[in-house]
């Protein structure tokens, strides 16, 4: 447990992106984060570390998991948490941006959560606003949080990333969760690879210093880790693959395909899943192989680091 | 175990530049032996011996560019008819394009090709599938699924994909397959209604024409979209010395890019026309004299890659009508060959040379096993005789569709028998 006046372990006041951590930054973040899996499988979770201060999740993009993983981290830390949803605010009215983030700025929030569809626009308002701004995902840029929960999901059970072969698979051109992890993962020494076909791989992935593979069977072998990455309903039909079922044939990860990776190697889904277009429903719920529920139990963990990290840095 | 024992014949393999007198030993299908003293000495007794008494032997043709109308449009030309008539022209696999009734754009379908071919074709078929649901030019098809179904490319056969967008997805979609794309160059909006190329003779004749542009600029684009995405692209046919050029200048800078061109764009030009002649209205339009004279050069330079029959067959009720109104097209499987010997009687390009066009070309575009003379390969192959004088009679070819082209027109040089996987599909000793 610590306090609002413990030394800070963030470089800023926000948490924008994984660019601009260290890998000294992201190890205290996630010892933080261990002490949290502690305190959230106990039988009191909640503390009284951001007692009086206000949290507000501005949600452009509609979420469950990351948003209520959010308001359980605030809740659990004490602080007040406010959920504003797009449709019932001023945003579907007309209001820009910008003017949004005045109107919260009057309120004196302590700490904004903000998801929203164009890249960049964490940065806009952690310009305009006197708070901490938290990205929970913009555009196809990054979504840190989700890097740093698979981070310390990954690292509870391979002990550390030097290494590690990690395979992200899907729709990457698309993912800020790829974005996110890829950054965070090769910062800290593992090596990743990126398995797509080549109409969801973005210009220049190779010069991110990751392996590149068109094909499951040579992307996989030999990983330890295999992440999934969903892939939205909209873009199967026709314009970046051609079918389900053909997506399923050749990037759907089912027991043929996992044989090709390291014997014991783990898979992970940032969730929602669509069963049967990237993963096997057998392999989502094999509790020996699947860390997809680990994740979300590690992500409120790690939203309680980050929420009490950012704390430190407050008056 | 069949045996068949070619002797005295004059061995041309394009793809080792074996040109030598020798003779060739078939075992089971597939080529045993080949070379210039096979047979010299003693004769083969085998069961079967065919005396070459000096004819070419060469690898079958392949023909990259073959429209049927199995299924969909059977009264003019089955895979059957079709076979018949490619046999007939030395061909021993024919390239079928995707635009049928249903469209080749589903695994099911290549499949019931491909069992169809088996069950009633004289030669090998070799289905391209669709690059666009429905040849829409809107969504690809299943390119993944469809190769393992057994096509060996994709394409919208005489369409072009009008949007960027679509194709540059296409190709790089393909190109995690390493599967080739086969386009057609024509911008769809500036050829919309033409029957001739835009000129002096279009003009006089009042018929609605098109820019020759309309071609090099879809290959630019094409080959810029090549070069982004890393695709292996095939130009079907071009007709014009700017395509040429363009696909030149592409092949120079390293771009994976290869061309063919129809045997009607080397022997004719836009005046063959004549008075309104619907059987010389093709897709794209007959070219200028310069343009048809640059095709022969860039066969002769190797720039194009393949000649091609770009075979179409069409029905009285299609082509006897206003040559606006017509539709286009011209059979070819059975002129290919003599079309293409005319560049070796004209000292344009040498006989070996013009073989390679339609055998170990074709055979590294799309990857076949076939067309080369060498131990182990299937035993394809084409006796012919590249002097014998002969004049074409539409009436008498085997194609159910007799719209050609060259109905009347003197040639020299054309198939004797053709053999394919060994047996014999076409004799005329």
């Amino acid at each position: 447990m610590t306090s609002p006046d413990a030394a800070p372990i963030l470089p800023s006041k926000h948490l924008l992106g994984i660019d601009g951590l260290s890998p000294i930054d992201i190890t205290a973040l996630l010892d933080l984060a261990e002490t949290y899996v502690v305190q959230g499988r106990a039988t009191d979770k909640k503390t009284a570390l951001l007692k009086g201060r206000t949290l507000i999740n501005l949600f452009f993009e509609s979420s469950t998991r990351t948003q209520s993983s959010f308001e359980l981290a605030g809740k659990r830390l004490g602080a007040d948490v406010m959920n504003m949803s797009v449709k019932t605010s001023s945003v579907s009215k007309g209001e820009t941006l910008i003017d949004t983030a005045s109107t919260l700025n009057a309120m004196r929030p302590d700490i904004l959560v903000v998801r929203h569809q164009d890249a960049g626009a964490a940065e806009l308002l952690s310009r305009k606003l006197d708070c901490s701004v938290i990205n929970a995902g913009d555009g196809a840029h990054e979504h840190p949080t989700q890097a740093l929960l698979d981070a310390l999901t990954i690292r509870r059970h391979r002990g550390s990333f030097e290494g590690l072969v990690v395979a992200i698979c899907g729709d990457v051109l698309h993912s800020r969760v790829a974005r996110s992890n890829l950054r965070l993962l090769s910062m800290m020494g593992a090596r990743v690879r990126l398995v797509a076909p080549r109409t969801l791989l973005p210009c220049d992935a190779e010069r991110f210093g990751v392996e590149v593979y068109t094909d499951m069977v040579n992307g996989l072998a030999g990983a330890d880790i295999v992440m999934m990455l969903r892939l939205q309903l909209e873009r199967m039909a026709g314009a970046f693959v051609p079918s389900t079922r053909e997506y399923f044939r050749f990037y759907g990860l089912d027991r043929e395909k996992l044989a090709h990776a390291k014997p014991g190697a783990l898979v992970m889904h940032p969730g929602p899943m669509n069963r049967g277009v990237e993963i096997a429903s057998d392999i989502a719920d094999d509790v020996q192989i699947s860390l997809i529920s680990e994740q979300v139990e590690m992500g409120v963990a790690l939203r309680m680091a980050i929420l009490d990290a950012l704390a430190r840095g407050m008056a | 175990m069949k045996r068949i024992a070619f002797r005295n014949a004059r061995l041309i393999d394009p793809a080792s530049g074996l040109d030598a007198k020798g003779g060739l030993l078939v075992e089971n299908g597939r080529i045993a032996d080949v070379g210039p003293r096979l047979f010299n000495d003693a004769e083969p007794n085998d069961p079967e011996v065919i005396d070459c008494r000096g004819l070419v032997l060469a690898p079958g043709l392949i023909d990259c560019r073959v429209f049927t109308g199995e299924p969909g449009a059977e009264h003019r030309e089955s895979l059957e008819s079709a076979s018949t008539a490619a046999a007939t022209g030395g061909i021993t696999s024919m390239i079928v394009m995707p635009n049928t009734d249903p469209v080749i754009d589903e695994p099911s379908l290549v499949d019931f090709l491909l069992r169809r071919a088996q069950a009633t074709a004289k030669v090998r078929v070799l289905p391209c599938a669709a690059l666009t649901k429905g040849l829409a030019g809107e969504t690809m098809t299943e390119i993944g699924l469809l190769q393992e179904a057994g096509a060996v490319a994709f394409t919208d056969g005489d369409r072009s994909i009008a949007n960027a967008r679509v194709l540059r997805r296409a190709l790089a979609y393909a190109a995690t397959f390493n599967a080739l794309v086969i386009s057609h160059a024509e911008d769809p909006e500036l050829v919309k209604g033409a029957s001739a190329t835009e000129g002096e003779f279009a003009t006089r004749l009042g018929l609605p024409a098109s820019p020759a542009i309309a071609e090099a600029m879809m290959v630019e684009r094409d080959i810029r979209l090549v070069e982004l995405t890393g695709a292996r692209l095939h130009f079907g046919q071009i007709s014009t010395r700017a395509s040429l050029e363009v696909i030149a200048a592409a092949k120079a800078r390293g771009v994976n890019v290869t061309c063919g061109v129809a045997a009607h764009h080397l022997a004719l030009n836009e005046l063959d026309v004549g008075a309104y002649y619907t059987f010389r209205k093709v897709r794209p339009p007959l070219r200028s004299e310069a343009d048809r004279a640059a095709m022969v050069e860039g066969v002769a330079s190797g720039v194009i890659d393949v000649i091609v029959s770009s075979h179409e067959p069409q029905g009285a009720d299609t082509k006897r009508q206003p040559f606006a109104a017509a539709a286009a097209g011209t059979v070819g499987l059975e002129t290919l060959l003599p079309v293409a010997l005319s560049l070796v009687h004209n000292g344009q390009a040498s006989l070996s040379h013009i073989l390679k066009t339609m055998t170990e070309a074709p055979a590294r575009i799309f990857g076949l096993p076939a067309g080369r003379l060498a131990k182990g390969a299937p035993a394809d192959l084409v006796l012919l005789d590249e002097g014998e004088p002969f004049v074409v009679d539409a009436e008498k070819l085997h194609s159910r569709a007799r719209n050609t082209a060259f109905d009347g027109r003197k040639f020299q040089g054309r198939a004797r028998a053709t053999f394919v996987g060994g047996t014999k599909v076409f004799d005329a000793r």
